[in-house]
């Protein structure tokens, strides 16, 4: 049935990558065992806790596998990626309405004892989906159709899931970016979406004027980088921009002479400089036949708005237990017992665990129930406090190592659609990996997604098994026959 | 150009993997905070409440004590199954009550991880034995023991006040004191010297290891506390004269208060009805019931309500006039029913006319003291009305009206004084005379004014001009009062004037019957009770009675005010009331000839006359 014959398992299948993917199962596994481990479970199989449940899953994996690398054909992945992304589609709206209710989203299915989250196979489909978009032989991502289905690719799955209030799992399809960044999109654009997020946090931490001072000299820079006239440009932006960071005190200054100039807001008036350069820019650009110019200042309006409409955006779009996620993480509250509680506990226990951590078993934060979801979003405190620094960083060392052999092999293959997809994958466990990680060591709002292989959890294991041996099995086919 | 995108890429990879590896070095190896807080973490503070202070009265008896209870403790993830209609037996409560709370727990698990909350309060040792019998059947589930209050004698709730469970909103009053599960006196004397009689809570802290098991003492107990029990607190309460008085005051509404004239110490303060101490051990059980009550138990009258005085201020007026120079004793004013003024009367009852001053005290006549008022008011001294009575009302405030005393008892209340401004702001300036506020003269219209200050004024008189702050608190070891409860606080009036009115009061009380004395039934023979009747105008239902006496007559031992609602003449119950009171006080018991009269107080119920809302 199937041809083995070419150059044989042990030359074709990338053993390093099915290694590290081996080890992170048996961390998680052992890990979820020592988190629960004060409740008592007799042993590691006990089926009875979710540390024999997750034996169960790993078998089941392992098998699943398996049958992805040795018995499916790998060309079959691309054929089934438009029926898969519809099914999967249906999948993600129906739960909406089928599924049952877990911690506020209505984002699981539930048959029996066995429970599943759409969104988590939803990330196969997209990425199967994008991969064969993608790979299409006429396809130019620099062309706006062509970009902009892409963009409806990736943004429908994500608005649905956005829909049942998962909104951490959606947040995982910003990672594409990734992937259209390696295959040709603007640099600009993982800019300019750096930049907003920078904007975001400085109006909410600091002040929106701090964020617009900073929004002009950013552009002032770029300014300097594209048309490479230093001499020229930067005395002149840079002085605008000197003007505008000292627009407070010259409003004070003016209010001794004139009152009503105290109760001017700088932003306001900083806004309306700005409005009125824009037709000029554009005026000038149009006439230079500089396409930067216009560019920079719709970038700068655009900057404008967020910052206007940042609180806005905090206050009436994001729900409550986000925003005071939020607000949390950037020190604008400090509230240990109650939302801060997560993060709190999870960073003591993590902080606990010095450089050789407590010992197999011996952590007392994981175990007494400080920690909350310890098996599975926050499964890393118990790697953390058990195993410290040197098992952290073993655990962080696998998932770059992973990362790092999907993308070698992605592009070492010659078929674009086995490296869109490679990359696809590396940028999924990337995300996961950096908003998990992150958020039980502070750098990141508490956002409930899992670790992948190691979390507890059969729907999850299952669909990063399938995400990535898909990967393998494609690399595997690339050696088989080229 | 692609290729070096993938670099880029890798690199952006070794970024965020050196951002978590350095932000994982500095939490696990450089900074120690998150050790220490993991350490605090596995600790267990074993809280040990302190015992309250106990209150004593003036003779060293206990008035409120400390008695053991228990509340049921459970650590809901210690809990196995367990039969819950044996628990509720046990505990005597409904079944439905652990399956509620059980539930509520579980949706909290995360919140409570592995602590123990409070089950159930106040178990009685009794109930607390029968679930020890059986408590090896309900894993999770302890006892600790509470001290709770204790009441020997029934000495009043609105005095004593309660104790009860801090709320979140008293935590906030009062930061860093109280924590969640601490008791503290929110009413009475348990508020007021809520810093002497709380303590100081103790811990113990034991270690537990990752299988949750307490494993020793924490550095061997170096740095547990022992809890340092509450201060005992002496009181200037006669115990045994509080409790009589509650039950001459039971069935009515009003108070009754006594006071030491020398010392100013309160001997008795009784409003009534009251909260019954059997329920202030439990308040929260009954807080619903009592907060119900239409006559208001909560509402300390003693020292918050505002009455007119009634008669008894006759005396405040006479007195004034008397240092003002515009009344001689030997003045006479004749009385026709009443004081006429233009077509208006201010009526009086019928006794024989003219009267001087000594008389008009014993007789109670109105238009004698309206004519003491005038002249008081329309003093040539003085430029003009408002100006007079200013100065009256200066007069009035040095016997301790119109403000608050200053008393050591939370939330006492002032009352009320006009003053000119006040006159003024109702008629407009010029626009009131003499006739405008005849009321005042005999202590109706504007004037009002709590019980204790009546019984502080019978007080200031039995002092012949000065008296002490009234105080609840005596000083004892460790246990210092404010120096000003020491201090004199002079009248405006000279001693010398005293005389005069205080042979009034002697004649009111013990003239005998038939020659118009107004308070006769109030005379007990060899105690030279001196007294003034009041009978205030109540414009919700029948008339106020009052009294105010002190005896004895020439070395005061006890000053009495009894304010009596909707129960009409003075002499018809605050007299009797106050009477037997000073006897019992004085006696130590009532006599033969006046038991009919204690029975007759004992057993009167006027609740029905009272107006409720």
């Amino acid at each position: 049935m199937v041809n083995l014959s070419d150059r044989g398992v042990k030359k074709s299948v990338d053993w390093k990558l099915v290694g590290a993917y081996l080890l992170l199962v048996l961390i998680g596994w052992v890990n979820i065992y020592a988190s629960i481990h004060s409740g008592g479970p007799a042993s590691i199989f006990d089926f009875n806790f979710n540390c024999g449940r997750q034996f169960i899953w790993i078998l089941s994996s392992i098998a699943l596998a398996a049958i992805i690398l040795f018995v499916i054909n790998p060309r079959i992945w691309e054929s089934i990626a438009v029926p898969a992304y519809l099914f999967v589609l249906i999948l993600l709206v129906a739960v909406i309405f089928l599924g049952i209710e877990v911690k506020g989203s209505r984002s699981w299915f539930e048959f029996g004892p066995v429970r599943f989250q759409p969104a988590e196979i939803s990330k196969i489909s997209t990425s199967l989906l994008l991969a064969t978009l993608m790979s299409q032989a006429n396809y130019k991502i620099s062309r706006a159709k062509d970009l902009f289905l892409t963009l409806l690719v990736i943004g429908i799955p994500m608005v649905i899931i956005l829909a049942e209030s998962e909104a951490g799992s959606a947040l995982v399809y910003i990672s594409f970016i990734f992937v259209l960044y390696r295959e040709g999109l603007s640099g600009w654009w993982l800019f300019c979406i750096g930049m907003a997020i920078l904007l975001f946090v400085l109006t909410l931490t600091v002040s929106p004027l701090v964020s617009a001072i900073v929004l002009a000299g950013t552009v002032a820079v770029s300014h300097v980088f594209h048309s490479r006239r230093i001499d020229k440009w930067f005395p002149i932006n840079l002085s605008v921009v000197v003007v505008f960071s000292l627009l407070p005190w010259i409003l004070r200054q003016l209010s001794k002479i004139w009152d009503a100039a105290g109760t001017v807001d700088p932003l306001y008036v900083f806004a309306g400089i700005v409005l009125c350069a824009v037709p000029y820019f554009i005026f000038k650009g149009y006439k230079n036949r500089n396409s930067f110019l216009p560019l920079s200042a719709v970038a700068i309006v655009a900057g404008l708005a967020l910052i206007f409409s940042t609180d806005f955006l905090f206050d009436n779009v994001l729900q409550e237990h986000q925003r005071k996620r939020i607000e949390v993480l950037l020190g604008m509250k400090d509230d240990p017992t109650g939302v801060g509680y997560n993060v709190n506990q999870s960073m003591i226990a993590i902080g606990s665990g010095g450089f050789t951590g407590k010992g197999f078993l011996n952590g007392t934060q994981t175990t007494f129930g400080f920690v909350p979801e310890q098996s599975t979003d926050f499964i890393f405190c118990t790697v953390g406090e058990e195993w410290g620094f040197l098992g952290s960083a073993l655990v962080i060392f696998l998932y770059v190592f992973m990362i790092w052999r999907i993308i070698h092999n992605a592009e070492r293959s010659r078929e674009a659609f086995t490296r869109i997809y490679g990359y696809c994958v590396a940028s999924c466990i990337f995300m996961h990996l950096f908003i998990n990680i992150g958020m039980t060591i502070g750098l990141v709002p508490v956002i409930g997604i899992p670790l992948p292989f190691l979390s507890y959890g059969g729907s999850s294991l299952w669909a990063f098994t399938i995400l990535l041996f898909i990967s393998i099995a494609l690399f595997r086919q690339e050696k088989k026959y080229y | 150009m692609k290729d070096k995108r993938s670099y880029k890429l890798i690199i952006g990879l070794g970024v965020v993997a050196a951002i978590l590896l350095g932000k994982l070095f500095y939490i696990q190896i450089i900074d120690n905070k998150y050790k220490i807080n993991a350490s605090n973490n596995s600790m267990v503070y074993d809280i040990i409440y302190p015992t309250r202070g106990v209150i004593y009265d003036r003779n060293g008896k206990i008035i409120v004590g400390n008695k053991v209870a228990y509340d049921i403790m459970v650590t809901p993830r210690e809990v196995k199954p367990f039969d819950t209609l044996m628990l509720a037996d046990a505990l005597g409560i409904r079944p439905d009550l652990i399956r509620e709370k059980m539930a509520e727990y579980a949706r909290n698990r995360r919140k409570i991880g592995y602590q123990s909350v409070v089950f159930l309060k106040q178990v009685p040792p009794e109930t607390y034995m029968r679930f020890g019998e059986l408590q090896y059947n309900f894993p999770g589930f302890r006892g600790q023991v509470r001290s709770i209050r204790d009441y020997p004698v029934d000495a009043g709730g609105n005095l004593l006040g309660y104790v009860s469970e801090v709320d979140q909103s008293f935590i906030e009053a009062h930061e860093g004191e109280y924590r969640p599960g601490d008791y503290a006196g929110k009413t009475g004397i348990e508020a007021a010297r809520e810093k002497d009689l709380k303590g100081e809570k103790g811990y113990h802290i034991y270690l537990r290891n990752s299988k949750n098991q307490i494993e020793q003492r924490y550095k061997d107990g170096l740095m547990d506390k022992e809890a340092v029990p509450g201060r005992d607190i002496v009181t200037t309460i006669d115990a045994d004269l509080q409790q009589y008085g509650q039950s001459l005051m039971q069935n009515k509404v009003g108070s009754l208060v006594a006071i030491e004239p020398k010392t100013g110490e309160i001997l008795s303060l009784v409003s009534s009805p009251g909260i019954h101490v059997d329920m202030l051990a439990n308040i929260g059980q009954h807080y619903d019931e009592i907060s119900r009550d239409p006559y208001k138990p909560m509402f300390n009258r003693a020292v918050q309500a505002p009455y007119p005085p009634g008669s008894v201020f006759k005396l405040v007026n006479g007195l004034i006039g008397l240092q003002e120079g515009t009344l001689r004793p030997e003045m006479a004013y004749p009385c026709s029913n009443g004081y006429h003024f233009g077509s208006h009367t201010l009526g009086c009852h019928t006794h024989r006319s003219p009267l001087v001053l000594e008389e008009a005290v014993m007789m109670s006549c109105n238009s004698y003291f309206c004519y003491v008022l005038r002249n008081v008011l329309e003093n040539k001294k003085y430029k003009d009305i408002a100006e007079s009575l200013d100065r009256w009302n200066d007069y009035v405030q040095s016997f301790g009206f119109g403000h608050k005393l200053g008393s050591d008892f939370p939330a006492e209340l002032g009352g009320t004084l006009p003053t000119s401004k006040y006159y003024n702001k109702i008629y407009g300036k010029g626009g009131w005379k003499f006739t405008t506020i005849i009321s005042i003269s005999i202590g109706q219209g504007e004037v009002g004014v709590t019980p204790l200050q009546i019984a502080n004024f019978c007080a200031t008189v039995a002092n012949r001009g000065w008296y002490r702050i009234p105080h609840i608190i005596k000083a004892s070891e460790g246990v210092k009062i404010d120096p000003k409860y020491y201090e004199k606080q002079y009248t405006m009036v000279d001693t010398l004037q005293f005389k005069k009115v205080i042979k009034g009061m002697w004649r009111a009380v013990n003239s005998g019957y038939g020659v118009g004395a107004t308070a006769s039934i109030a005379a007990v023979p060899g105690l030279d009770i001196c007294g003034k009747t009041g009978t205030a105008q109540n414009p919700r239902g029948a008339d106020n009675s009052v009294f105010i006496c002190f005896a004895p007559e020439n070395d005061p031992k006890i000053a009495v005010a009894a304010y009596i609602e909707n129960a009409g003449f003075g002499a018809t119950w605050a007299a009797p009331i106050a009477s037997l009171l000073v006897e019992k006080y004085l006696q130590g018991e009532i006599s033969e000839e006046r038991k009919y009269l204690e029975n007759r107080i004992l057993q009167a119920n006027l609740m029905s006359g009272v107006k409720i809302d």
